[in-house]
């Protein structure tokens, strides 16, 4: 199965991973603030992941990692 | 197994850039493809003056930064006195299309061994979205409020296209990078330009085609559209010129 990690203090809220993940399994957090100011991506369907890195490959930030 | 994480070549700094911008994206291709090569420990990089002016912070190898536009001359000078380095420069339109237009045609000519990783995003992001030499006919900036007059400001310069015509680069391609398809696509020209240098084979430029989102006034995802709508019918992709590909067509 997929793992998706966070470095969520480095996330910027531009929201280009959600745009590319072809299974919907990120969002921007709605609760959640950053040390940046934004909200941060969180997986809100992390079992929906097949570890494609397509959000990771998008990110301008490199705050995702990604395992298989 | 790890399927992604960030490139070593890249240092754990939080990059300055706002949300969106695709230097980030770029900066990362440039890291991974050193990581690859196996050129960590002599790789160069020539900083510019621009929004990417803070690259040194985040490359992990020697950066030096050079004065505004002379980036291709200082990475000549570099070059020359340390021939078993790799050295880059990494600049935006305002720096090598308007005030490095000099040294980017005369080390182009000269087919100096470096590579230039050329960032176009059609405006002057640091100091606030001027009309750059890249900005489209038509477009709206801070200074063509009306959107740009080629009768008063001229047409953009197209910087590939006119290169193209000397005989001396032996790489020139447009990338961008505003889907992952065109990433990866980005990531094999970068790779390539790379390659030529340490194969000593000459000149090698890649444009890149990137957004920024604040002074074009738009959300991330629009300035990724605008680069499909507006910016890749004026500056189409492609490779303009590839010396070793026709050598070997030719053989």
């Amino acid at each position: 199965m997929a793992k998706l990690t966070f470095k969520s203090d480095d996330c910027k809220g531009c929201g280009l991973c959600v745009d590319a993940c072809p299974k919907k399994v990120l969002a921007l957090s709605k609760d959640k603030i950053n040390k940046k100011g934004h909200h941060p991506i969180e997986a809100v369907k992390p079992d929906d992941c097949i570890g494609c890195a397509f959000c990771a490959t998008m990110c301008p930030d490199c705050i995702i990692t990604v395992e298989r | 197994m790890v399927v992604f994480e960030k490139p070593k070549s890249l240092t754990d700094v939080s990059m300055h850039y706002c949300p969106g911008c695709t230097h980030g994206i770029i900066h990362r291709l440039v890291a991974e493809v050193i990581d690859e090569l196996g050129i960590e420990g002599k790789t160069i990089g020539i900083a510019p003056v621009g929004c990417s002016v803070l690259a040194y912070n985040y490359f992990r190898c020697d950066m030096i930064e050079a004065a505004h536009g002379r980036a291709p001359a200082v990475a000549t000078g570099v070059k020359r006195s340390l021939p078993e380095n790799i050295v880059f420069t990494y600049q935006g339109d305002g720096d090598l299309a308007s005030i490095g237009t000099a040294e980017t045609v005369h080390a182009a000519a000269r087919n100096e061994n470096i590579t230039i990783i050329f960032i176009n995003n059609a405006i002057y992001g640091m100091t606030g979205g001027q009309m750059a030499p890249t900005s489209l006919p038509g477009q709206v900036t801070q200074t063509s409020p009306y959107g740009r007059d080629v009768t008063q400001c001229g047409y953009p310069v197209k910087v590939c296209e006119m290169l193209s015509q000397l005989d001396g680069p032996e790489y020139l391609e447009r990338v961008t990078v505003n889907n992952v398809k065109n990433i990866r696509n980005a990531k094999r020209a970068i790779k390539k330009a790379f390659q030529n240098q340490v194969e000593g084979k000459g000149f090698s430029l890649v444009e890149v085609l990137s957004s920024c989102p604040t002074n074009w006034g738009m959300t991330p995802q629009k300035a990724l559209e605008w680069i499909d709508e507006k910016m890749i019918p004026y500056y189409p992709l492609g490779v303009y010129k590839d010396r070793s590909a026709n050598k070997e067509a030719k053989a």
